[in-house]
């Protein structure tokens, strides 16, 4: 019979929660948080961006907690994002202070500080590595103490950014540079027209396969933007807010990893000359953690929604709402819930049609 | 005709696309409508003309004249650069309507104008009947009667020669004629006083396009609606204008009464366009 | 999520306080422009986006320690949804709950108003799906807002007029749009039309809250609230008549319509189960 209509739901909840425990605690091994945390530091890295809160610790709880389910574990700590008061907002960070780990330009082979490669599975080849269920713990931290040894002392180094070279040419589209403080997404309702820093946040946070289908959409035809990667760094940043008791002075509370990209491109300024000038137009992206296809993405997105066109990816509303996690699979999780009321409502009219 | 007081009075229209620079704004020579230093285009140069009730004015001029940017404008579908028109039947006629609220616009567009676009897909909503396609232009003029709604779609739709049985079809399914007649019946929904046709028959077959031209005749004559017909074709323009305006590069060259327009043509351009007729 | 044992790491009522204060401005500015849509910074709840977190987060920032709440899902207070959200309500709150809607102070519903008629000290919050009764005009938020500004509801209209054109009557069937104080046209959320009267001239306050969509709007007490119709197709709900509930003898309410399995019988018993118990004299809170 009908699961609302007869009583029970409390127990029937209290059940399947139980059987949810039973399930999550499966098999004769355990995974240690820690374990999650250190091990699986990717899967951290998109379950942080898409929840918006920077928290590893608390990310591989989440997913311990729910089996691994990715929309489950940013649901979680989005929830748990709720319940804490935004008692500062950190001062803007520049991205050229940043304490790269990788940082790669496919527009120019030769960048002022050179590319560093980092970490990257681009170069890998994905073949199944039969050798990882039999490494030996004892060997494993041999190898990354020689590792470490051969390891040079981290140079601190400022990368200038690579657009600075174009715009130091002056081939650079103008931007003119915008004092308002960003608008905050995740206390406000997103407005529309969204500012570009509404738009960045709300990419910034969407799911990391939608953003990404967007982009390729616009790769394939769908859209104008094929862009060249002018850079793309990833590494920490230090987190710095404002000192209340003096005015001026900044505390360090913590670094965050993060994902950068500047892709270039064709922009065209008006002139009042008979040609127009060619230009190199900037799209942004940027997101927490090793995240490289979605910030890749979210550049491409940036351009695209300051372009004209009729393409999916040119159209605001279309982009922005329906990427965000939560939001597009608890909408669809919900027509798992009982309609009985709007049904009866439309059977009624079902009725009354076939007697008129 | 009716001169001393005029339907619809536009004066100095301007619809510009581009900043405009020291050298047009003052009006000095364009280049084919654009500026030679600037690149603004002016799609309609300073247009002043008059509409008497009961008059079809014809419109002619080769496509980027901006005759149906006109028109366009006039029904507010495109913002306007400058300049004012006035309508006799709203506000006695003495508040421009490029000034009003949108709300103000849109009560004219639904009360006091119609307007039948060259593709049916501009002025039809493919996916509702044609009878709730006539009757939105009824709603928007506040009838909250079902009944006379489909009354008076009945009415329109058998005026336009669409049959009466196919109120409830959805024009996407209809022949480019029968659209295009639907079209006119919405337009003519809350008797309005000025109906703008733009290119109207365009793209339709021969026999099509002098039934529909003949329904529009017949209906001006019977309602006394004052109508502008915009089109490229001067045997449109002879068979409906009693009076014609020329335009060419986005400002009017020539007017004048159709038949003197048609036998006896001043300006250079009328005389080739005249001439290529012949 | 098991809230009784990790309780003390939560505000009251989960929301932080400067949110639930956000979220009570934003009632406050719904309450004073009835019908009108406004824009507030839904926060992120444990409970699916979709699945009722407008009215919750509506629920949270207005509840205090006194309040008694009742949840209702489809009109049952046992229905699954309603049960979850009853308990993150109180693991957080600690508040008194009941299944009888005249002893409740704040009634959350996800498509139903109560059978029994609500009184003035009492707030009916409402989950709303998609608060805009524009949507099916224009899938873009910044047309339906401009025709909101503009009083352009034509396209719900004709809508309404589509369904008299192609079958004869009206068709639209739960949410149907409502005017409020000749004004806003607005969505009752996916209540049925039995419904919709109930709102009209009411005792009682209405929120309504959309957390995925981020609206909150409202019908204070004693408002203009009438549902859209033709003259000559007047305004109908459901034809209840005829149907009897199996359980209390009940008529003219709203009713599920059940079918047994094992029996093959097919019979009615109320939408709203705290109307039902208290009929059959089973009623309680906790």
């Amino acid at each position: 019979m009908a699961y609302v209509a007869v009583s029970g739901g409390q127990e029937a909840i209290e059940e399947s929660i139980k059987l949810l425990k039973y399930y999550r605690t499966d098999g004769e091994s355990d995974i240690e948080i820690d374990a999650i945390k250190d091990k699986m530091k990717l899967l951290i890295d998109r379950v942080i961006s898409e929840a918006g809160l920077y928290a590893p610790d608390y990310a591989a709880l989440a997913l311990k907690q729910c089996e691994g389910s990715l929309e489950e574990a940013v649901f979680i700590l989005r929830a748990y994002r709720s319940t804490l008061t935004r008692n500062h907002y950190c001062n803007t960070m520049n991205s050229v202070d940043m304490r790269i780990i990788r940082r790669i330009s496919a527009a120019f082979k030769d960048i002022p500080g050179g590319q560093v490669l980092g970490p990257s599975y681009d170069y890998v080849h994905r073949l199944l590595d039969f050798g990882i269920p039999d490494e030996d713990k004892e060997e494993i931290e041999a190898w990354r103490t020689e590792f470490e040894k051969n390891q040079q002392a981290e140079e601190v180094y400022k990368f200038h950014r690579v657009s600075d070279l174009l715009r130091d040419e002056d081939l650079l589209e103008e931007v003119p540079e915008n004092k308002k403080k960003p608008y905050d997404v995740t206390v406000n309702k997103l407005p529309l027209p969204a500012p570009r820093s509404a738009r960045l946040q709300t990419l910034a946070r969407a799911d990391t396969g939608y953003v990404s289908g967007l982009a390729y959409s616009s790769l394939r035809g769908f859209g104008s933007v094929h862009p060249t990667v002018g850079e793309l760094r990833t590494g920490w940043l230090s987190v710095e807010v404002p000192y209340l008791l003096q005015e001026g002075q900044e505390i360090f509370v913590g670094e965050v990893l993060v994902t950068e990209v500047e892709s270039f491109v064709s922009a065209s300024k008006t002139t009042k000359k008979e040609h127009d000038e060619m230009k190199v137009g900037v799209g942004y992206g940027c997101v927490f953690g090793r995240n490289e296809t979605k910030a890749i993405a979210i550049s491409i997105l940036d351009s695209a929604l300051r372009a004209n066109g009729d393409s999916p990816v040119n159209d605001e509303e279309f982009v922005l709402l329906h990427g965000d996690c939560l939001e597009m699979n608890g909408f669809l999780s919900h027509l798992k819930l009982p309609h009985y009321v709007t049904f009866q409502s439309k059977l009624d009219q079902l009725r009354k049609k076939k007697e008129g | 005709m009716n001169t001393a007081n005029p339907v619809l009075r536009v004066r100095d229209l301007i619809v510009r696309f581009g900043e405009g620079c020291n050298y047009c704004l003052q009006g000095a020579a364009l280049e084919k409508g654009r500026c030679p230093y600037c690149h603004s285009v002016w799609a309609l140069n300073k247009v002043s003309l008059d509409l008497y009730k009961g008059e079809i004015l014809g419109i002619v001029g080769e496509s980027g004249s901006g005759k149906s940017t006109l028109l366009r404008a006039l029904y507010f579908d495109r913002e306007i650069t400058g300049g004012e028109a006035y309508i006799s039947e709203y506000k006695d006629g003495e508040k421009n309507i490029f000034e009003i609220s949108n709300q103000q616009k849109r009560y004219i567009r639904n009360q006091k104008m119609g307007m039948v676009y060259q593709n049916p897909i501009m002025g039809l909503r493919m996916n509702f009947s044609s009878g709730g396609n006539v009757a939105e232009k009824l709603i928007a003029a506040g009838i909250r009667n079902a009944g006379s709604m489909t009354e008076r779609a009945k009415y329109l739709l058998n005026h336009v020669e669409v049959p009466i049985n196919r109120i409830k079809e959805e024009p996407k399914n209809f022949s480019g004629g029968m659209q295009q007649r639907v079209q006119i019946s919405k337009a003519l929904a809350n008797n309005p006083s000025i109906l703008l046709l733009d290119e109207v028959t365009t793209g339709l077959d021969l026999s099509v396009q002098a039934r529909v031209l003949d329904l529009i005749k017949r209906i001006q004559q019977e309602l006394g609606i004052s109508m502008i017909v915009v089109s490229h074709d001067l045997s449109v323009i002879r068979m409906m204008a009693d009076r014609t305006v020329v335009m060419l590069e986005g400002r009017i060259i020539e007017e004048g009464l159709t038949d003197q327009i048609l036998e006896d043509p001043i300006h250079e351009y009328t005389q080739i366009l005249v001439h290529s007729l012949l | 999520m098991d809230h009784q044992n990790n309780k003390q790491h939560y505000n009251f009522a989960f929301l932080d306080e400067g949110a639930k204060r956000e979220i009570r401005r934003s009632i406050l500015k719904a309450v004073a422009i009835p019908g009108y849509q406004v824009p507030f910074g839904s926060r992120e709840l444990p409970i699916g986006r979709g699945w009722g977190t407008g009215g919750l987060q509506i629920t949270l920032s207005i509840i205090g320690k006194k309040d008694i709440l009742k949840v209702i899902d489809q009109g049952s207070d046992d229905s699954v949804n309603a049960v979850s959200i009853r308990k993150l309500v109180t693991a957080t709150t600690g508040v008194q709950t009941t299944t009888d809607t005249g002893c409740a102070t704040i009634i959350q519903s996800r498509h139903r108003v109560p059978e029994n008629k609500m009184r003035n000290d009492q707030i009916m919050v409402l989950q709303v799906p998609n608060p805009e009764p524009l949507r099916s005009v224009s899938p873009k938020e910044v047309v339906s807002r401009t025709l909101h500004s503009e009083a352009e509801y034509s396209g719900i209209w004709l809508r309404l007029y589509e369904g008299i054109i192609k079958y004869g009557h009206t068709v639209s069937g739960a949410d149907h749009p409502v005017m409020v104080e000749d004004r806003y046209v607005m969505n009752p959320s996916p209540i049925p039309k039995f419904d919709n009267p109930k709102l009209h001239q009411s005792d009682c306050l209405y929120l309504f809250g959309a957390g995925r969509e981020k609206k909150i709007y409202a019908v204070p007490p004693y408002t203009e609230v009438v549902s859209l119709a033709y003259e000559d197709y007047p305004f109908a709900v459901e034809d209840m008549t005829g149907r009897v509930c199996k359980l209390c003898g009940a008529e003219n309410v709203y009713f599920d319509e059940i079918f047994d399995s094992s029996t093959g019988e097919h019979y009615f018993q109320c939408s709203d189960s705290g109307f039902c118990a208290r009929r059959r004299g089973k009623i309680g809170g906790n």
